[in-house]
């Protein structure tokens, strides 16, 4: 038995060695082709992270400035009424002078040498004026008294402390001059520049400021948006799937559908826009700006998304279940509603979620609709003029100022965390509800 | 489950009828991406300084697609001013009364210079139109002959020039900023370097040689840049030898990355332009509907408030962005136009 067993499987082995060693080393090399992809795919990544990261991670700091500034009944509300409206009314310059002064004692300057007052000023945000408007309004009592307040530095001034001015650059080529710098060391040393955690980044609208400037309005347009676009796509969306996977009939009709279905979810979203505009704005006379009609024309392009994803979960749901239903006495519909849906739902859930995240990140058809604009205000409601993250994005890309750089990175930095929550949540989801079978 | 999925369509529904029955409150404007920042600086202030009207909104798209939105007709559903870096086109006043605009008033709020600049390290460059002419066109003038264009580098062009190769990222056919390169720098060039008299002697109608002369060259030495000027920023730090077309206002605030180079000699600055004295430059302009005047909140406050002199006076916070104040009689003039409410 060994005798003739051991000669056939030398030969065997010595016909074989060669072609297995090729195949063995097909096997390496597609691994290693794999590798390498992933490889350059993942060397992307952190590419673009950590340049997002590098550039944005200062943006979550504003350099702040602290002036003891005496708040004059007599300049603030000179009839003495103290009410909100008396304060918020009138001429806001009147606010301005308030800071100025409180600067110009800070820092020791005579507020006749005009040239130097007004070199001192542009240390001071645009903004601060209204800031010190809108805290007065919060904080009545305080009128007629003397309080130590935090005020924005200029862009400008903060870019110079995030070094991204360097001192070494000529002075007639940076914006900011020499003896504004000594100004900044002087208030440095008295204590009273500090850089401090950045919340406007957060609540503010859109500013031609760049220390003004956040995505606090962006965030609830984009907010907005994906509220019309969940209680518009997932009813219909889940519907239309329902009815085409359980109950239509397969004939030529239903195979026209599914096609135009796969083919909406291939085309570009601007066409979506242009659709946004001929429907919902000129016909239908829906605001122009409005989160409610970009909420719209996202839904629109979401819906064969969430069509697709959900007759696919509703497919994986196995016979054996609609059958048992039906076996025991249930109509189509309770076997569908009882049984299957419940089944289908963390699939049709987590495609959810993916078609929210992907008409979070769009533009395209929003600018079509007008909004992709300078939106200050922060909506109050669906049908107010809003903007999204990702057009926040874009049009600080386009600011020429260089305090709007950080800016960008840092909204960028923010639009992916939402994407990544989103993401996340959709594999939970997933992970936690999928039956197999 | 199927109830309440009715119930929410048709809640969404009703806010859908409920958002088209509520009128326009606060003032819209599309336009220019050269006039956007300083329309976006007095939006801004707007909405600070009157509290009872809401901040306007400023849409980008260019002088061309903000013109064509502002010519879609009247009525609360378009768009109430469109800003320009160009006169309005008379094809433009015409879209704009068939669609029953007719009466629009037009605001010139300053000037704006072109500049050409490279990385802050190149050499100083001092332009005349013919070298851009020669450097950029698609055909030019070489030994009395018309001929495609040959240069290579910019020492081809003009002997003073470094020997960098030809590299120019000009503004695309959009931009209003486009019409004033061809109009002031390749429409002289030609002239100068008689290209335009030689296409005439061979046999050119006038119009056609005139823009045969405004014609780049398309064999990749000049490209059009359709986006903004930090598109451009961004080429010339791709391509350190490369010649940018910038607005004086993105240089300003870019100073320390660039270098301007001079036209005809003489360097742009806010005051060479408001003397007239340097050659590039343009008016900016915005346009607004009469007929919306009375009717959206808070449009004629915005007119008035765009074009007093704390906005557009040479000490305004546009002056300071970058914006060439216009003079003084020209600002009062304005301002006794808008107040009679004059139209084109």
């Amino acid at each position: 038995m060994a005798d003739i067993a051991a000669p056939r499987r030398a030969a065997s082995l010595a016909e074989v060695t060669p072609s297995l060693k090729k195949r063995r080393a097909a096997e390496a090399r597609f691994k290693a082709y794999g590798i390498a992809a992933i490889s350059v795919a993942l060397f992307f990544l952190v590419a673009l992270l950590s340049t997002v990261f590098y550039n944005g991670a200062s943006a979550f700091q504003q350099t702040s400035i602290r002036l003891t500034v005496d708040l004059k009944q007599d300049v603030i509300d000179p009839q003495g009424r103290n009410t909100a409206d008396a304060v918020m009314t009138g001429n806001v310059f009147r606010w301005g002078g308030l800071v100025d002064e409180a600067l110009l004692s800070q820092l020791g300057i005579d507020p006749n040498d005009e040239l130097l007052a007004a070199d001192a000023q542009k240390l001071i945000s645009g903004g601060a004026r209204i800031y010190l408007r809108d805290y007065v309004a919060e904080n009545l009592d305080q009128i007629g008294t003397k309080q130590e307040i935090w005020f924005l530095a200029d862009g400008v001034v903060d870019a110079f402390m995030k070094g991204s001015i360097s001192e070494e650059t000529e002075e007639s080529r940076r914006p900011i001059k020499d003896r504004q710098i000594a100004m900044l060391r002087q208030l440095e040393e008295a204590g009273a520049l500090e850089k401090k955690f950045n919340t406007g980044l957060f609540t503010f609208g859109a500013s031609s400021r760049a220390e003004t400037a956040g995505v606090g309005a962006a965030m609830v347009g984009s907010m907005y948006m994906m509220l019309v676009v969940l209680a518009l796509a997932l009813p219909i969306g889940v519907a239309a799937s329902i009815y085409l996977e359980e109950f239509a009939p397969k004939n030529r009709w239903t195979d026209l559908i599914e096609v135009n279905i796969n083919n909406l979810a291939a085309v570009p979203s601007i066409v979506f826009g242009i659709l946004g505009l001929a429907v919902f704005i000129n016909f239908f006379g829906l605001p122009r700006s409005a989160a409610l009609v970009g909420g719209l024309v996202l839904t629109l392009m979401t819906l064969p998304t969430i069509i697709i994803a959900t007759r696919a979960s509703l497919k994986a749901v196995p016979p054996s279940i609609r059958e048992a239903a039906l076996g025991v006495g249930a109509s189509k519909m309770q076997a569908v509603f009882h049984h299957v849906l419940p089944l289908a739902m963390p699939g049709i859930l987590t495609g959810t979620i993916i078609g929210l995240a992907q008409a979070l990140g769009e533009t395209a058809p929003l600018l079509m609709i007008g909004m992709v604009a300078f939106i200050a205000d922060i909506p109050s409601g669906p049908t107010d003029p809003a903007t999204a993250l990702p057009v926040q994005i874009f049009m600080w890309a386009n600011m020429a100022e260089r305090a709007f750089v950080e800016r960008t990175s840092a909204a960028i930095i923010v639009l992916l965390g939402f994407l990544l929550i989103m993401n996340v949540t959709a594999i939970l989801l997933r992970k936690r509800f999928e039956r197999r079978w | 489950m199927n109830k309440r999925i009715a119930a929410a369509a048709i809640a969404a529904a009703a806010v859908a009828v409920a958002g088209a029955a509520s009128a326009r409150d606060q003032v819209q404007i599309a336009g220019s991406s050269t006039v956007l920042p300083y329309a976006q600086i007095v939006a801004e202030a707007f909405g600070e300084t009157y509290s009872n009207f809401k901040t306007p909104i400023v849409e980008s798209g260019g002088s061309s697609g903000g013109l064509k939105e502002f010519c879609k007709g009247a009525g609360p559903a378009t768009i109430d001013i469109a800003n320009s870096s160009r006169p309005i086109r008379e094809s433009e006043v015409k879209a704009c009364a068939d669609a029953g605009v007719t009466d629009i008033m037009e605001v010139r709020i300053g000037y704006d210079g072109i500049v050409f600049a490279t990385d802050i390290n190149g050499p100083d460059f001092a332009f005349t139109p013919a070298d851009i002419y020669k450097a950029l066109a698609a055909d030019v003038v070489v030994d009395g002959a018309l001929v495609p264009n040959p240069y290579e580098t910019w020492k081809e062009v003009n002997p003073a020039f470094p020997d960098w190769k030809i590299a120019a990222y000009i503004p695309g056919e959009k931009h209003g900023t486009r019409e004033v390169f061809e109009e002031k720098v390749l429409a002289h060039g030609c002239e100068e370097t008689g290209a335009m008299k030689a296409m005439m002697d061979g046999g050119m109608e006038k119009k056609a040689a005139q823009e045969a002369c405004i014609r780049v060259r398309k064999d990749g030495a000049s490209i059009d840049i359709d986006g903004d000027y930090t598109e451009t920023l961004s080429r010339i730090d791709a391509n350190r030898t490369g010649v940018g077309v910038f607005g004086l206002a993105f240089y300003e605030n870019n100073k320390d990355r660039l270098k301007v180079g001079t036209m005809s000699g003489v360097v742009p600055t806010t005051e060479s332009i408001a003397a007239g004295e340097y050659p590039v430059s343009r008016p900016l302009f915005f346009y607004v509907k009469k007929a919306h005047l009375d009717v959206i909140p808070g449009l004629r406050e915005y007119v008035e408030f765009f074009t007093a002199d704390e906005m557009i006076g040479p000490a305004g916070p546009l002056a300071n962005y970058g914006l060439v104040a216009a003079p003084k009689a020209e600002r009062e003039a304005l301002r006794a136009r808008i107040a009679a409410g004059e139209t084109m």
